[in-house]
Formats: structure tokens, C-alpha cells, sequence
């Protein structure tokens, strides 16, 4: 109990650093981009619309930092994110509400189904190590680790969509096929994922298959399996029951901690893609200079990634008496 | 970033010394570090003297336009009239220097951080570990975006600062574990009963027992840093007129490369910064295996018997 109230107390604490983050980013840089924008939205907004954004981005003159700050919190606490200024006046919860479906499906189950088979592709490199597939899969990995996401999901692209259009080159879905829960439409939707998601399972794989590898390998080493040896039980139950199932804890510590790292990788997929999620919403809100939108999605991805570490360390602490003993 | 190394804790403390010579020796057995070197290598010659493979300016649009592969162009020209091969070269330079220095200030900054938590120990590691742990999560490459959109077009300077307080945070928490597991060991005990001094200790016995670490950890960031800065060059975030791999992606891509058919327009570039990723990431597994004798490939005897 006591590790979980820390890790909650750790959640809220990150949580306020990355907000603290989003505010102090605009207020420290009071760059041109910002001004020029402000002077181009001049026309469209008015009043209370144009005090709210100008507060938001740092640009308001009249308040001072510190009030601005308490100001922002407070609006952060009642999930008033403001609204766009590219769809003005939409507010920027209701911009961001579609996509997160979209972002959830894929990176969702590409990265669980990464982190699965990377895992157990890990734990049998180790097993047979010194072998075949230990002295060919590990290194393979590695070059794995070096590749930048964005080029090989336009690789992948170029050698399956374009030179054998097998798959389609980008979006979500077909515009032309009405959303809806039928099979029609969810075959649509997978055929689209199929090449975002091998492009973010083949780079991410590698750091499970490294991470499980390198744990399993010292784990062998240590005494219970030789007793296991000893006492004569088979091969595949060590592998699995004590080796394997010993070895995975680490790993899903690593995966938690890595999830930034897949979350970024995944925002460039989606660009290349102009798959209809988060990131490249991201992305075009960088491009349109629309800070409002692009602020809530750094957040919103921000707390997702946190949310996901604080569910890996509560399995963790269930499957794992020493964690919650550590202090 | 490589490999997630738990177990690099374990290391016995070899003497500084013999450090040295054995990380030479290590180097040279290990087939992935060389891999690594030699690609390194190739990249390293082609930054110092890009003229001389590619002589005059490779952002000069003096060609025909989206020119397929021939012997005047080893990889075709952009559909605006540049030669692909002598950007390709010119662009090594920009990406070494931008995986190295960030690189180093990058690591300079975690071991300030790691080591001084696990050595000053009490509300110093807890206050260093909560920070290390902050930054380990927030997702880099959003935080990165927000922090260029607001600098407009970033220029290198900026782009190394971005990456350097986004990317310092994984070695911090891998060094402060082995600071920590190395804190209470024989050599540093002496050390501490002979009455030396608290600075001396962790500058001239913690550190050296550490080097193969530290390395590992400068290459993870160097990776980080090069395909950080490349995602950002190629979502235009970078000099757009700058002659760099991910600049030359961004153009590729608002020049419809793949649609045009000018597949050696997106694949150049991207395939030198996966091999410098590549490299960089050979050359950090090599050294975690260094760091960490427990993960090196068990000897031949064994492998020969499978294979024969």
C-alpha cells in the first residue's frame, strides 16, 4: 500500500512538473512566432476570447507572473484548456476528442504487442544462448535500436505501397466508407493500421528483446536455477517458470520507462501516415502555429505515458513482493 | 536508447589502470564494437573532408531536375536540381556534430547528476533521483516540438541545448545505480579511511571504474540525439536551408518523392541516419557488454560443436 501512495504521490508530482513545463515554456521564450501570431488573430478574436489566449501563451501585460500561473493551474484542475486558434472558436478538448481513439488503437496495441513478442523473443534468445538464433537475433536487434521511425515507416510506404500497392499509403480510413462498428468499416481501419503499426513494432521491438535478453542471461546465473537443474525439472519449465517469469519484472519496469520513447517515435508514424490520431495533430499544430492545441496535446500525451507507468508499477507491486518492500 | 541494463551493478571494480588497457582489449575482440567503429569511421572521414568527395556547394540547384541514377549521378538530383550523393556527403558532418556535442553534455550531465546522487546520498539522492525519474518520462519528442515551435526555426545551438536537457536523464539513473551498488566497496572504503578527500574519491576512484559505463551511456545519448535531431529537421522544425539527412527527408517529402517516383531521394538520406544510428547503437551494446562481463557471448567451444 505504502509503494502505491508513493507512486500516486510520484504521478501528481510529474504531473505538475509537466504543466509548470507547458507554462513556463511560452512565458520564458517570448518569441517572435508568438507575437506574430498574436498580431494575425488580432481581428478574429475579441474580449475575453483574446485575454484568455494572450494569459495562455505569455503575452498578456497585465497580470502579473505569478497570478497568470495560479490562473493557469486553476484552469488546467477544470480541464479548461482553452480553444484553437487555428478553429477558432472551437475549444481545444473538443478539437482533440476524435483523435484519441485513433492514437489509442494503434500505438495502444502496437506497443503491448511489441513489448509481448519482443519479451518472449528476448527470453528465448537467452535461453539458447550461445546458439544460433542468440548469435543472429541479438545483433539484429540492435541495428533494430538505430533506426529512425519516421524513415522506416516511409520505407515501408515506398516498398508497400507504392511499388506494390498492397496497402494504402496514408489516413486512417477510407473517406468514402461510413464510420461505424461493421465489418466493412473495421477492416478498413486494420488494413490502414497495418503498415503504421509494423513501422513502430519494428523499431521498438528491439529494446525489449535486448532488455529481456540481458536480464534473463544474469538471471540464469544465479543459484535457484541450477537448483532447478538439479532437481532434475525440465528445460522448458525452468525456462519459463523460473527463469523467464523472474526476468520479466525488470522488463516491465523498462517498458513503463520507455513508453516516452515509443510515444515520441509513434507521433512521427502518424505524421508520415497523416494518420487522423494525436501526434499528427501535433504536428499540424506546430504547423499552423495554433500553441493552444499544441500545449494540450503535450500534455495529454504527457499523462497518458504517466498513466501507463503508474499502471505498470501498481502490477508490478501485485506480482512482486520486493518492489513493495523497497522503500 | 539501447539496452536497459539492470545488472551493470554487478561489475566488480577493476584498478584504473589496468582499466584502460582491458577496454582497448575488449574493443578490439568485440565484432559489434567494430562493426560499429568502421562505420563510424567512414562518417568520420566524409564530415572532416566532405570536398573532397564532393567538391563545391551540394545545395547548388545547377542540375537537371529529379534526374534518375547514373554515372554523373551516383543517386540521381532532388526534384530541384541538387545532386543527391553530395548531399548525402555533406550532410555528415552537420550529424556528427550534432550527435557528439549534444553527446557529451549530454553525459557530462549525467554523471554530475547520477554520480552526486548516489554519493551525496540522503535528501540530495532523493531530490536528484525524483528529477531524473521526471525527466525519464515526459515523452522527449512532444516536449522537444513544443520547445522548437516556440524558438521558430531552430538553428544548431538551440537544437543541441533541446537535446541535451531532454536527453541526459537514462544515463543519470543507469550511473547512479552503479555509483550506488560501487558506494560501499573495499577500494573506496580505503580511499575514504586514508582520509582523502570527497572530491578526489569520486574524480580519481569512482569515476575511472565506471569509464565502460559512461561510454555506453555517451553512446545511447549520441543515438538519441541523432535521430531526435533528424525528427525534427525532417518535420521542418530544423534550418530548412541547412544541407543535413533529415532536411534532405523534409524536402523529399514536400517534393512528393515517393508519389514522383524518386525513391533514392527518401531512402539516401534515411539510410545514412540509421547507420550512424546503427553504429552508434553497435558500439553502445558493445560497451554495455564490456561493462557488464555477464552478457558477453559465451566462448566457441560450445558454438563450434552447434555449427559443425
Amino acid at each position: 500500500m505504502r509503494f502505491v501512495l508513493r507512486r500516486l504521490g510520484f504521478f501528481v508530482l510529474t504531473l505538475w512538473a509537466a504543466l509548470t513545463i507547458n507554462f513556463v515554456i511560452p512565458h520564458l521564450l517570448p518569441g517572435s512566432p508568438v507575437i506574430s501570431m498574436m498580431a494575425r488573430y488580432h481581428g478574429k478574436l475579441h474580449g475575453a476570447a483574446l485575454k484568455a489566449v494572450e494569459a495562455e501563451l505569455g503575452v498578456d501585460t497585465h497580470a502579473s507572473l505569478l497570478s497568470q500561473y495560479a490562473g493557469y493551474l486553476k484552469n488546467s484542475a477544470t480541464l479548461n484548456f482553452g480553444t484553437s486558434v487555428q478553429y477558432f472558436p472551437t475549444s481545444v478538448t473538443k478539437m482533440v476528442g476524435p483523435a484519441i481513439p485513433w492514437t489509442l488503437g494503434l500505438v495502444g496495441v502496437t506497443t503491448v504487442l511489441a513489448f509481448v513478442l519482443g519479451t518472449a523473443i528476448g527470453a528465448i534468445a537467452a535461453w539458447r544462448r550461445g546458439g544460433k538464433a542468440d548469435s543472429i537475433l541479438p545483433p539484429l536487434f540492435v541495428i533494430g535500436t538505430g533506426l529512425p521511425y519516421f524513415w522506416v515507416a516511409i520505407m515501408l510506404i515506398m516498398l508497400f505501397a507504392v511499388i506494390n500497392p498492397w496497402f494504402p499509403t496514408a489516413f486512417g480510413s477510407d473517406a468514402d466508407i461510413t464510420t461505424g462498428w461493421n465489418a466493412e468499416f473495421i477492416g478498413n481501419v486494420i488494413h490502414h493500421a497495418v503498415l503504421p503499426a509494423a513501422a513502430i513494432l519494428i523499431s521498438s521491438i528491439g529494446t525489449w528483446v535486448l532488455t529481456m535478453r540481458n536480464t534473463m542471461v544474469t538471471t540464469l546465473a544465479e543459484d535457484y536455477i541450477r537448483m532447478a537443474r538439479a532437481k532434475g525439472l525440465s528445460s522448458r519449465r525452468i525456462m519459463i517458470d523460473y527463469a523467464a517469469r523472474n526476468s520479466i519484472l525488470p522488463n516491465l519496469t523498462g517498458f513503463a520507462m520507455s513508453m516516452g520513447f515509443v510515444v515520441s517515435g509513434a507521433v512521427l508514424v502518424e505524421y508520415v501516415f497523416a494518420y487522423p490520431g494525436i501526434g499528427y495533430m501535433l504536428v499540424q499544430a506546430v504547423e499552423n502555429e495554433d500553441f493552444p492545441v499544441m500545449q494540450f496535446l503535450f500534455l495529454l500525451i504527457t499523462v497518458a505515458v504517466l498513466l501507463a507507468v503508474l499502471v505498470a508499477d501498481i502490477v508490478t507491486a501485485l506480482l512482486d513482493p520486493r518492489t513493495r518492500s523497497a522503500r | 536508447m539501447a539496452t536497459l541494463d539492470m545488472s551493470a551493478q554487478l561489475r566488480a571494480p577493476r584498478r584504473r589502470r589496468i582499466a584502460g588497457a582491458n577496454l582497448f582489449a575488449s574493443i578490439r575482440g568485440n565484432g559489434k564494437a567494430m562493426a560499429g567503429l568502421l562505420i563510424l569511421f567512414v562518417f568520420l572521414v566524409l564530415a572532416a573532408v566532405p570536398q573532397w568527395f564532393a567538391p563545391g556547394d551540394p545545395a547548388a540547384s545547377i542540375y537537371g531536375r529529379s534526374l534518375g541514377m547514373s554515372a554523373h549521378h551516383a543517386f540521381g538530383t532532388t526534384a530541384f536540381g541538387q545532386d543527391i550523393m553530395a548531399e548525402m556527403i555533406h550532410g555528415a558532418r552537420p550529424a556528427l556534430e550534432i550527435a557528439i556535442i549534444s553527446g557529451l553534455f549530454a553525459t557530462v550531465l549525467s554523471v554530475l547528476i547520477g554520480v552526486s546522487a548516489a554519493y551525496l546520498g540522503g535528501i540530495w539522492d532523493n531530490v536528484l533521483n525524483l528529477l531524473t525519474d521526471v525527466f525519464l518520462i515526459i515523452p522527449t519528442l512532444p516536449l522537444v516540438i513544443v520547445i522548437a515551435a516556440y524558438f521558430g526555426h531552430s538553428g544548431t545551438t538551440v537544437m543541441i541545448m533541446v537535446l541535451v536537457i531532454t536527453g541526459w536523464s537514462y544515463g543519470a539513473r543507469q550511473l547512479r545505480s552503479q555509483a550506488l551498488s560501487l558506494r560501499n566497496r573495499d577500494f573506496l572504503q580505503a580511499a575514504r579511511v586514508r582520509g582523502e578527500r570527497r572530491s578526489y574519491i569520486i574524480v580519481f576512484e569512482l569515476l575511472p571504474t565506471m569509464t565502460s559505463l559512461i561510454v555506453a551511456n555517451f553512446l545511447g545519448a549520441a543515438l538519441y540525439s541523432i535521430l531526435t535531431a533528424s525528427g525534427l529537421e525532417f518535420l521542418g522544425l530544423g534550418d530548412p536551408n541547412s544541407v543535413d539527412w533529415g532536411t534532405m527527408l523534409y524536402w523529399a517529402q514536400n517534393g512528393a518523392a515517393l508519389q514522383t517516383e524518386q525513391y533514392s531521394w527518401a531512402a539516401v538520406p534515411g539510410l545514412c541516419i540509421a547507420l550512424l544510428g546503427t553504429a552508434f547503437a553497435l558500439l553502445n551494446s558493445a560497451f554495455d557488454e564490456i561493462s557488464n562481463p555477464a552478457l558477453r557471448p559465451v566462448r566457441r567451444i560450445r558454438a563450434k560443436r552447434t555449427s559443425s
